[in-house]
């Protein structure tokens, strides 16, 4: 999976998880908190959609590299490495 | 046999919130429901071609589309719905309506304090005070200690009657305990009334929870209607499982009760509940001896014991028994003719109290005609004329006076849904409250059940006078519910529509495996109650998972 498509693969968790928010525009720089209303049991979703699209187990103790875009596809790159994109 | 990561009791607004979440996450789950419609309290019926729902009469903790942080913006993403689909709809205002001073309030909490200004211009500044308290105050934290709300409210209020005009809505809409509540209790139900307000969908609680059934079936989930637990199954302190009324076992890793505190310790048995919930303040002291000890029961035991009008032993946890709830409530439904603005009725909802002093507690006659909710459920700001014009009036009623008077000879029709027995008489043909003598096919208004309803929905009628317009001539039809109603149909002993005064926030009960969810827990109303079924499904089922589980 390339850089762009994990990013794609966390926009398209997040869409799922808040359908009100609009996530055309988001920053890959800054912290997700700070643009949209996702809280705890939010990265939570985030983590378990991860776990259940893509297989991927992140530990409690890695949900704060999941805090933006680019924190995401740095800490994702190896972990999603070879898998597809699920829409 | 099959096996279900989850097992819930309760086809209520928690029960099928923590479902959704469960099946979401492709747990295989099964929530068993002991009657033939789900909702729990917030249910609904139809009854000679009404529709008309129980419990609610206002979706509490509004916010607007895209508002932040907030519990129904946190309800939303859980469960994957979008804000558009609940179809909410605010209301107009509202009031407290107290001897010779009405409050005024809306969505706008400007409105509530520019009210308390005018009226009790000495208190402004106390009120702001107390406002501000409320705010910074995280209801969130389950280890707060406990407090009660009273005293931290006479800090900043010194006027009795406003502060019991602030109280009365609040205790209203949530509290299980008389006379005061828990601060947190008082924060929770301040900020989803006062600051956040209230909504409705058009169409009432049956689009909340057509949203809902179709949002578990969906995620894959497995509904059981007719099927009530006998018995919750547990061995060595663990939770193994759920006998159903039917004799059959079904096994489970987790189970989540709705059905009530109280009611939770009876279906477990002799081995009984025992808080963790570092809150409970008397466990801590007392660590393993808070052991509820009950005699143990089949399901054919409690049938024949409740038949016979004996209750068994109460639970305890330590050395205090886990009282059930002493608030229970009647409620009068009116169709009027015409719209209630055209009485004049502008108030969407009235929480009221005919005395200074506003008394909430079980009283001691049938009904607390004195003080009261009137809901004008047309007055939301719908888009389409409802159907029907309602008023319906809300009192404090008292369980055991109405399970003892007699109704022997009743048989619902069966296949009847909601509320039966109720009082229902259609007085279309007479016109006039004053003549609802007709009996609805089936009942018998000569028995003492019936006569109580017919004698009190005349009072409640008539002691919400000095609060609305005389709305009596335009009455059509009418249905009522009591306290035996509720037990009915939420199985909460005593029919306490909020549970037990004692709430476990953490939802632990001293067996592995088995946790509250739902007003028990602590959290009210509708919002509320989803809002505990998922927190406690995501931190006993989902959240474990994720740390036991060993890195792909």
């Amino acid at each position: 999976m390339t850089d762009e498509q994990i990013k794609q693969a966390i926009i398209g968790i997040i869409s799922d998880i808040a359908p009100d928010e609009d996530t055309s525009n988001i920053d890959p720089a800054v912290r997700l908190r700070e643009q949209m209303d996702l809280d705890s049991m939010d990265f939570l979703d985030i983590v378990m959609e991860l776990r259940k699209r893509y297989g991927v187990h992140v530990p409690d103790t890695d949900y704060m590299e999941l805090a933006s875009l680019d924190s995401c596809v740095n800490y994702l790159r190896d972990k999603m490495a070879g898998k597809a994109l699920v829409s | 046999m099959p096996h279900f990561d989850a097992i819930i009791i309760g086809a209520g607004m928690s029960g099928l919130a923590a479902g959704i979440r469960l099946a979401m996450y492709d747990k295989k789950v099964v929530v068993l429901e002991r009657h033939y419609v789900w909702g729990g309290l917030n249910s609904f019926y139809q009854f000679q071609g009404h529709q008309f729902d129980v419990g609610l009469h206002a979706m509490t903790n509004y916010a607007v589309k895209g508002a932040k942080g907030l519990p129904l913006s946190r309800l939303l993403k859980q469960l994957r719905i979008r804000h558009d689909e609940l179809d909410l709809h605010e209301q107009g205002f509202s009031a407290v309506s107290f001897p010779g001073v009405k409050l005024k309030f809306s969505n706008d909490f400007n409105l509530l304090r520019s009210e308390v200004s005018r009226a009790f211009p000495q208190q402004i500044d106390g009120f702001d005070a107390l406002t501000k308290a409320v705010r910074e105050f995280n209801e969130l934290d389950l280890d707060a200690p406990q407090q009660d709300a009273r005293p931290v409210v006479r800090r900043f209020i010194t006027d009795p009657m406003l502060e019991d005009m602030i109280f009365c809505p609040l205790m209203f809409y949530g509290s299980a305990r008389e006379h005061d509540m828990d601060w947190d209790q008082f924060v929770v139900m301040f900020k989803s009334i006062f600051f956040e307000g209230f909504s409705r969908p058009q169409q009432g609680v049956r689009h909340i929870l057509k949203l809902l059934i179709d949002r578990y079936r969906k995620a894959g989930g497995e509904l059981r209607l007719k099927t009530g637990a006998a018995r919750i199954l547990h061995e060595n302190g663990r939770a193994a499982g759920v006998e159903l009324d039917n004799g059959q076992a079904l096994t489970a890793d987790t189970v989540l009760s709705s059905a009530g505190l109280v009611e939770t310790g009876r279906l477990a048995g002799s081995a009984g509940l025992r808080s963790n919930d570092p809150n409970e303040a008397s466990l801590r002291s007392e660590g393993p001896a808070g052991v509820v000890d009950v005699p143990s029961t089949t399901g054919a035991d409690r049938m024949s014991t409740r038949q016979a009008g004996q209750r068994p032993a109460l639970p305890k946890v330590g050395e205090r028994p886990v009282l059930p709830g002493k608030l229970s409530f009647t409620e009068t439904i009116s169709v009027l003719d015409c719209p209630a603005k055209q009485l004049g009725i502008e108030e969407t909802i009235v929480f009221f109290s005919n005395r200074e002093r506003f008394n909430y507690e079980q009283p001691a006659d049938d009904v607390d005609t004195s003080s009261g909710v009137i809901c004008m459920p047309g007055n939301f700001r719908l888009p389409d004329e409802p159907k029907d014009h309602l008023v319906r009036i809300t009192n404090i009623a008292n369980y055991d006076r109405w399970a003892a008077l007699g109704s022997a000879g009743f048989q619902p029709a069966p296949g009847s849904a909601g509320l039966r027995p109720a009082l229902a008489v259609d007085v279309s043909s007479t016109a006039g409250a004053d003549r609802m003598s007709a009996p609805n096919a089936g009942e018998t208004p000569a028995l003492p059940y019936y006569a109580a309803k017919q004698r009190w929905y005349e009072r409640s009628c008539a002691d919400v006078l000095s609060h609305i317009a005389d709305f009596r001539p335009h009455v059509k039809l009418v249905d009522m519910f009591t306290p035996r109603t509720i037990r009915h149909y939420t199985g909460h002993e005593g029919g306490a529509v909020y549970g037990s005064p004692r709430k476990l926030r953490t939802g632990q009960t001293g067996i592995d495996g088995l946790y509250i969810i739902g007003t028990d827990q602590g959290f009210l109303g509708i919002i509320g109650a989803a809002l505990s079924g998922i927190s406690m499904a995501n931190r006993w089922v989902l959240q474990r998972e994720g740390v036991s589980e060993p890195a792909a």
